[in-house]
């Protein structure tokens, strides 16, 4: 069972990550969340049809990756399977709106097209972001912001306690995977009337194992707040707000102008 | 932990009973002491109770009858904060008690949460890392640790927190020899009160000064590791 291995892995490599630039960094989790949401919100404000414009939006994407050393090629492998949904986001426009705007040779674009490459295209951008923001602050930090803004700690621990039941579920789904293809040799998958069972094991077994480990941490001092260093003095406020405010000014500047039309425009000698 | 008065009793029980959903009874008027410094060992058949004894003691199981004191404080849901900071558990399956990515993190986890500053998290962690042997495995994740490295982070998670008593459920199941050994070296180094429930009988006698054999649900003997563990008699009929 590869597949969850792979996942199991990618998952504890982008805690470790996370945390070598959330120790690195001055700038408060909370700043890279607000930065991200307003990323996602701006992005989402496109017009259906304003491609040219949204184009522009991949400079943050562009610049996350270079200051940070984000790798695009583990980005792509460990999204390629979240970034087939935004494909789908669209799908129905192509149905929905034929109109036909210019011909690509002999090919007809319609604005179905247009609209569902343009969905894709803001469902890449925010999926690429999030995970920009998690591999920056990882889960502790996404927690940590959201004690800046008093969430309640009731919901920060079932944020905290999920993301480690994902981890428990996808051990337990490869172990009983693994055990159940050492008695059926040569079987593809698993059989349907075994689905059941199979289902029902894993939950009970992995709810038991996410018990554990809530005791675990219950054990060493947790109450409904995270493992991670006291915020104050580790971080540099006027870095943080800094960021912040050069950010939103860009995706204000990004929103009004068509960056990427006016180049083109510029290149071609208009 | 070095400065810790020896011989006074750390833990008291006095007819201590538990039952499942009050119903299922699993341990009947349990009656003992224990004292500082000491390390004690519970043997017992499978499904003895020696795991709830423990999760009594710790508060992860509440409702028990009878009287239950650790360092002069009576287990119950107010004290469990200045408890569980007092008393450290090492689960059987060392995968429970690892949830984070690296050895580090997962054992500055515990004094994070007590609020201590991060130089003083960092002093925690490595003092407890070189405990076990393991300070140089320090930024390793844990996924990519072999069992017994896995057991020895466990124990380093526990003392990162500096508990008084330190509870190990089954510590030696799925070491190799080796590791085994490894173990009884740093148990017998620790000299904080230990109680350690095992069904290993060679590693009860390395490593504990008396045992309570568990049978029928309570204390059926308590003696030195060495009258019980080779009263073979006394073993086979308490189902070992």
């Amino acid at each position: 069972m590869n597949q969850l291995n792979e996942a199991v892995k990618a998952l504890h490599e982008i805690d470790l990550e996370s945390g070598k630039r959330r120790k690195n960094t001055d700038i408060h989790p909370l700043s890279i969340l607000l930065v991200t949401i307003c990323y996602i919100g701006v992005t989402a404000s496109f017009g259906n049809y304003d491609m040219p414009k949204l184009f522009s939006m991949i400079i943050f994407l562009i610049a996350g990756g270079i200051l940070y050393d984000i790798s695009l090629k583990n980005s792509f492998r460990r999204l390629k399977y979240i970034l087939l949904f935004p494909l789908f986001l669209g799908a129905a426009n192509l149905v929905l709106d034929r109109q036909i705007l210019w011909y690509l040779g002999k090919i007809p674009i319609t604005s179905g097209m247009v609209s569902m490459v343009t969905l894709f295209i803001k469902g890449v951008f925010m999926v690429y972001a999030t995970y920009f923001m998690i591999i920056r602050i990882g889960i502790e930090g996404l927690c940590l912001a959201m004690r800046a803004i008093h969430v309640p700690g009731i919901l920060i621990t079932q944020i905290t306690l999920s993301y480690r039941y994902i981890i428990v579920l996808l051990r337990e789904m490869e172990r009983m995977w693994t055990s159940y293809h050492m008695r059926a040799p040569g079987q593809k998958g698993i059989q349907i009337k075994a689905w059941g069972s199979f289902l029902g094991l894993l939950f009970l077994r992995s709810m038991e194992r996410a018990d554990n480990i809530y005791h675990s941490m219950l054990l060493r001092g947790y109450q409904e707040n995270v493992g991670i260093p006291a915020a104050k003095g580790k971080y540099s406020f006027g870095k943080s707000a800094a960021y912040v405010l050069f950010w939103v000014m860009i995706f204000a500047c990004l929103r009004k102008v068509p960056l990427f039309y006016l180049l083109g425009e510029k290149m071609a000698g208009r | 932990m070095d400065t810790m008065e020896k011989g006074k009793t750390i833990i008291l029980a006095d007819n201590l009973s538990f039952a499942y959903d009050h119903k299922y009874s699993a341990l009947e008027h349990l009656s003992f002491q224990i004292e500082r410094g000491e390390t004690i060992g519970i043997i017992g058949a499978n499904g003895a109770g020696k795991s709830t004894l423990l999760k009594i003691l710790v508060g992860l199981l509440e409702d028990y009858q009878g009287r239950l004191e650790i360092d002069g404080l009576t287990v119950e849901k107010k004290t469990l904060k200045e408890i569980r900071k007092k008393v450290g558990y090492v689960f059987q399956d060392s995968e429970s008690q690892l949830f984070l990515s690296t050895v580090y993190e997962d054992v500055a986890f515990g004094p994070r949460n007590y609020g201590y500053p991060e130089e003083t998290v960092e002093e925690k962690v490595l003092s407890a890392l070189r405990l076990v042997h393991m300070e140089e495995h320090r930024d390793k994740q844990i996924y990519r640790l072999s069992g017994g490295q896995k057991k020895m982070v466990a124990i380093a998670t526990v003392l990162s927190m500096e508990p008084e008593v330190i509870l190990f459920d089954e510590p030696s199941t799925a070491l190799d020899p080796r590791n085994r050994r490894n173990l009884v070296g740093v148990l017998n180094d620790m000299s904080c009160t230990k109680i350690i429930a095992s069904h290993d009988m060679d590693f009860i006698k390395s490593t504990c000064d008396r045992v309570f054999l568990l049978a029928d649900k309570t204390i059926r003997k308590i003696g030195t590791a060495g009258e019980i563990v080779m009263n073979s008699r006394l073993l086979e009929e308490s189902g070992l």
